[in-house]
């Protein structure tokens, strides 16, 4: 069945009234649509859920799909701190040197149940949670987590980076 | 790994020692003193050429409190072989075994950060795996279950 489609007028007619000369939308809502699809992740990884991450960032599951699956080994170029396992009080200083030293806007997840809340370790040895040493956005329990919770964590975080605000000046400017 | 066992009783024999075997591998109680000279015995007579660990054994309330416990294999005759030894509380302190072992300078110095054994003769006690700063030894008993002492405060 032939369809009769409307012609969009990409190229501007009569010099500058074209169609797609611009668009109106919302800053906080244009910027969040930008970063939400950007997440560059930097893997903070100390134990055995490395396996469940490499898992949900190879191509079965693929995070990629969600913008973010490039890991910045460096946290100068990377917005998305994912902690990846148990941080004991000796890993402490060093999870948040790696915290300071992002650039805003950042963004948490604790991945796993140890990063969560210690889990199960409750001793002299392990953090109980990372929120204790810094903010965090998104939980995802599980020991280790399904792929499927880790994406569902993505995109819940995707969803409150769309609906936060985005100054362009931040107080620490 | 019995055969080694008949040997170890014509050497090392009581009152000072006690060979027994447990689940098939020879366990030797010795006094502290006698440490050095009869791991030296085992390395060069029997060819205990491998030192596997040394760990320690907190009996609170019990004395003498720590029980001493190493472990040694052989290459040659492919045997392991337990010791055990006790020191007091007043002074949980045995020889090191360094100078038979270098491998031991490690293992002491973990078996001192859990249970604060010291290792007279080890030069480098320093922490292996707790912090400079960490106050206590956490794998004694009566060390508190939940008493954490954090390197970076804790958020409001």
């Amino acid at each position: 069945m032939a369809r009769t489609s409307i012609p969009i007028p990409i190229q501007s007619v009569g010099g500058k009234t074209g169609a797609f000369e611009y668009l109106t939308t919302k800053k906080d809502e244009l910027v969040g649509w930008a970063r939400k699809f950007s997440l560059f992740p930097y893997p903070f990884v100390t134990a055995c859920c490395a396996m469940e991450f490499m898992a949900v960032s190879s191509s079965p599951y693929d995070t990629d799909r969600f913008g973010a699956a490039l890991p910045r080994f460096s946290p100068r170029q990377a917005d998305l701190l994912m902690v990846v396992g148990t941080v004991t009080h000796k890993q402490a200083p060093v999870l948040y040197r790696v915290y300071e030293q992002m650039c805003e806007p950042k963004w948490v997840m604790a991945f796993g149940v140890c990063a969560t809340s210690g889990g199960f370790y409750q001793n002299y040895a392990a953090v109980q949670g990372i929120d204790k040493i810094i903010p965090v956005d998104v939980y995802v329990p599980g020991c280790p987590p399904r792929p499927e919770m880790v994406i569902d964590g993505i995109m819940q975080l995707q969803d409150k980076i769309a609906r936060s605000q985005h100054p362009i000046m931040t107080k620490d400017f | 790994m019995g055969a080694v066992l008949g040997p170890l009783q014509l050497r090392l024999a009581p009152p000072d020692y006690e060979v027994t075997l447990v689940h098939g591998m020879p366990v030797v109680r010795l006094p502290s003193e006698r440490l050095l000279d009869t791991v030296r015995l085992l390395k060069d007579e029997f060819q205990f050429d491998l030192f596997l660990d040394v760990t320690a054994v907190d009996w609170l309330p019990r004395q003498p409190r720590f029980e001493v416990v190493y472990h040694f294999y052989s290459t040659s005759h492919f045997g392991r072989i337990r010791l055990k030894t006790t020191v007091p509380d007043a002074d949980p302190t045995v020889d090191s075994l360094v100078p038979l072992y270098g491998s031991a300078g490690f293992m002491e110095r973990e078996c001192h950060d859990m249970y604060g054994i010291g290792f007279r003769g080890n030069a480098d006690l320093r922490p292996i795996l707790l912090y400079e700063g960490f106050v206590g030894h956490p794998l004694r008993k009566d060390y508190p279950k939940l008493q954490e002492q954090p390197l970076v405060p804790y958020r409001k």
